[in-house]
């Protein structure tokens, strides 16, 4: 079609992109780069290593639950095992691995070259690369935190805990808190300033309204968390009053602190994965999605009342009936945007023609686990039935359904629906498929008989329990099910590396999907996109709503759009790799390991050296300086 | 939507439109995040208080308020002074926003100043380990003037890049950005002292 002209044009074009955004070979470059789509990577690489700690722990304390009155662990260690798997779970696996998905997608799915903030995205990664190893090495000395992951005082205080167990979690947490609040900050610029022009806010895939909402959600939650760590801290090293209630303070402080950042930090960790499935679904439904509009709508909603309900996590500590009332009603508001979505997946999957390929398997198997996770979350909005389950392992039960059979669940679609994407070839779907058979049939053996276990008694976070509770048998098949689960697990990261070598290869579509992100190659050129696409409509790919634009090639550009109706600004300059970030990082470490360790001169000189990185990061690049005026 | 000329004008680095700019964007979240910050620290405060039936607890006189006082005339003046700053760099007259920079960072240096001359007399009533009241007072007043001392780093550092012409009337992001997390520190300081100076005088 094209003359040898154009040809020759295009190969010219991709030659000067390909000068201008790969990043060089070399050792220092790599480890500086800004790429969006290495560091995505390295999230989710760093991610699932955490993740695989955090099953470590889970196994080790399955061992030790399947028998009554068992001796595998004891009680401390099982503590901090318990407290770690929490923490792992929440704050270095799940967190980061949508992290890492949003920021490798992003771009490609607005038609964008970079994140709006390449230096910061590098800067957050190895903030939580580094928050994550500090957490860690507390078992090096046998410290761990074990005060479960939401450390409530005064178990916590320096009178109950005196090690520097605590102290790992509290110092830990504030330091990735920078790196989850920076990533934020980053992704809803970019959503909302560098989207293809045409890209009205109403033509946004699903899966970046549910990046919007927790990102705008991070950026209000997580300092609430911040100040009470702060607290905790002061208290426990500077012999601080917060939550002492014999000298004014309150331990009821730190509970709400906690759960004002910790009930949006649930839908923080669970939205994601919503938009996945609304990517994944009409993919593989073959229509586009049902109720677009309203499942936005509905995921901004169930991000805002999320804000709302963070007392039906305390409605066992006494508070007004009042309060507790309200907070009951609004819990069971929430109810309402996730079943409007429910029903958009469900009404695409029946006016659809569905293809039960890997990523769908998984994604109607998230349907079922979350409905179920609903309901029980449902059950416990209703305060008196709350009192009776509290504490026990039937909110172990419902968190599991809504986290792992919700959330994992949705990575899992993840992982095999963008997987071709990113390595440029396809998973082995027979692979696929008896590890969806193993990690369902696992999740729901292992976790379902918890309801129960949790409805006879059995209060979590306890080490063992007695022969003559009979919970025996209800835990073994939970142990085994967990097992075959991991086993589930496993399969899966076996496909992953053998299918980067052995995959069938994949092309730029091969699901024949709509969205952005597939009008690219398999994986995608470093500039992403030769020519800045110009999008028309909401599902372009499909009803050939998009065409080539403008190639933005004198420099590393990408376009800038208003952030509504996306019409055309100028041009964004977007900078290369500096070791500058990666340094400012590394000082942070050291401020908050002197911390840890009341090494009050080095902390000090390692924060005023993080200052003057800021600086000198913060400064142009020569390149910059062209300018004439005075 | 049609094709667009860029490489005419591309040897200059573009314009900054700074309610355009992506930077611009990031300062706003980044000071959403900072008030939710405050926020949070504010509304312990709160808690703790109504809860309590004396705060200040007894044997602790409510604060003075001829120091709080004179900081607040400071600052609230180095905003003004700044705004001026702001309109002079954006005019082009660099002695003006140099000289007008340079007053409002001296201004802030006042402020903690007397901060350190309002935390002596308060220490002789006890430290902030005495009382969760006195922690969250110290705590909060603490934050913010630390707060204003990286308001002063980020002026200074903005004038140093309107000094080397990195930032100018044509790319003024850098200045203008300063100026916001000044003004964001100033307004915090009110929300200060009413909450923790004036409320105690009203119950």
């Amino acid at each position: 079609m094209a003359s040898t002209v154009d040809r020759e044009n295009e190969l010219e074009l991709t030659q000067r992109l390909t000068d201008l955004w790969e990043t060089p070979h070399t050792w220092l470059a790599r480890l500086s780069t800004v790429d969006h789509k290495a560091l995505g990577k390295r999230y989710i690489y760093t991610a699932f290593v955490f993740f695989l700690a955090g099953g470590v722990e889970a196994a080790i304390m399955r061992a030790q639950l399947a028998r009554p009155e068992n001796h595998l662990v004891g009680p401390e260690v099982f503590n901090q095992l318990m407290t770690m798997h929490g923490v792992t779970m929440m704050f270095l696996f799940v967190q980061p691995v949508l992290s890492g998905f949003s920021f490798y997608l992003t771009p490609l799915m607005i038609g964008a070259r970079e994140l709006a903030f390449p230096r910061l995205n590098s800067f957050s990664y190895f903030v939580f690369l580094l928050a994550g190893c500090l957490m860690y090495a507390s078992f090096l000395t046998g410290s761990a935190p074990d005060a479960g992951w939401f450390n409530y005082t005064p178990l916590s205080s320096s009178l109950f805990s005196s090690g520097l167990n605590i102290d790992y979690y509290a110092i830990g947490l504030i330091f990735l808190g920078i790196a989850t609040t920076a990533g934020s900050i980053n992704s809803v610029v970019t959503i909302l300033k560098l989207r293809a022009p045409g890209m009205s806010i109403d033509r946004m895939p699903l899966f970046l309204w549910s990046s919007l909402t927790i990102s705008v959600a991070v950026i209000f939650a997580m300092p609430p968390l911040t100040v009470g760590l702060g607290f905790l801290e002061l208290e426990r090293q500077w012999h601080f009053v917060f939550f002492d209630p014999s000298r004014g303070g309150s331990p009821l402080l730190w509970q709400h602190l906690f759960w004002v950042f910790g009930h949006p930090w649930v839908y923080i960790v669970f939205l994601p994965a919503t938009g996945m499935l609304s990517m994944v679904i009409p993919t593989f439904c073959r229509r586009p999605m049902i109720g677009h509009t309203f499942v936005a709508l509905a995921t901004v909603v169930t991000g805002l009342v999320g804000f709302g309900v963070w007392v039906h996590h305390m409605f066992a500590t006494g508070l007004p009936q009042l309060s507790i009332s309200f907070f009951s009603a609004a819990s069971m508001t929430v109810s309402i945007p996730s079943a409007i979505t429910i029903f958009a997946w469900l009404a695409t999957m029946w006016h659809g023609r569905v293809v039960l390929a890997t990523p769908m398997l998984f994604a109607i198997a998230f349907i079922v686990q979350f409905v179920i996770g609903g309901i029980s979350g449902v059950m416990t909005a209703a305060v008196p039935f709350d009192w009776q389950v509290t504490d026990t392992y039937f909110v172990v039960a419902h968190i599991h359904y809504v986290l792992a059979g919700g959330t994992l669940f949705g990575v899992m679609a993840a992982i095999y629906y963008w997987y071709p994407k990113m390595y440029g070839r396809m998973l082995s779907e027979s692979i696929g498929k008896a590890s969806f058979w193993l990690m369902f049939v696992g999740f729901n053996v292992g976790f379902f008989p918890m309801h129960l276990s949790g409805l006879l008694g059995m209060p979590r976070r306890v080490y063992t329990y007695s022969a003559p509770s009979g919970l025996g048998p209800l835990n073994m098949l939970s142990t085994i099910g967990v097992y075959v689960f991991a086993v589930g697990l496993i399969v899966t990261l076996w496909n992953v590396v053998q299918s980067a070598r052995t995959g069938v290869e994949a092309g730029p579509n091969p699901w024949g999907a709509a969205s952005l992100e597939w009008r690219t190659e398999s994986p995608p050129e470093h500039f992403n996109f030769a020519h800045i696409p110009v999008v028309e409509s909401r599902d372009p790919l499909w009803d050939g709503g998009v065409y080539d634009g403008p190639a933005y090639d004198l420099s590393r550009l990408t376009p800038r759009t208003s952030s509504l109706d996306a019409a055309l600004e100028e041009p964004v300059v977007l900078p290369n790799g500096n070791l500058w970030p990666v340094a400012m990082s590394v000082a942070l470490l050291v401020a908050a390991a002197a911390i840890l360790y009341r090494s009050w001169l080095l902390a000090i000189v390692a924060g005023a050296a993080s200052l003057l990185m800021l600086a000198r990061w913060m400064w142009p690049a020569t390149n910059l300086l062209l300018e004439t005026e005075t | 939507m049609t094709a667009i000329e860029l490489r005419s004008d591309h040897l200059l680095p573009p314009a900054e439109r700074p309610r355009n700019e992506v930077g611009w964007w990031g300062m706003v979240l980044f000071l959403f995040n900072e008030a939710a910050l405050f926020a949070s620290l504010i509304a312990s405060y709160l808690y703790l208080g109504l809860r309590s039936r004396f705060w200040p607890p007894a044997g602790i006189p409510k604060p003075e308020l001829r120091l709080p006082l004179i900081m607040t005339a400071l600052l609230v003046s180095s905003s003004i002074v700044l705004v001026f700053a702001e309109k002079a760099f954006e005019r082009g007259s660099r002695t003006a926003h140099r000289v007008g920079t340079l007053i409002t960072v001296a201004l802030g240096i006042g402020f903690l100043l007397i901060q350190a001359r309002e935390y002596a007399d308060k220490l002789q009533h006890g430290g902030p380990t005495e009382h969760a009241y006195q922690s969250l007072f110290f705590t909060i007043t603490g934050l913010h003037g630390a707060h204003v001392a990286f308001g002063l780093l980020v002026l200074l550092w903005a004038l140093a890049r309107a000094w080397s012409g990195t930032s100018t009337p044509r790319r003024p992001l850098a200045v203008k950005n300063a100026s916001l997390y000044w003004h964001f520190v100033d307004g915090v300081w009110l929300v200060i002292l009413t909450t923790l100076y004036l409320s105690p005088r009203w119950y």
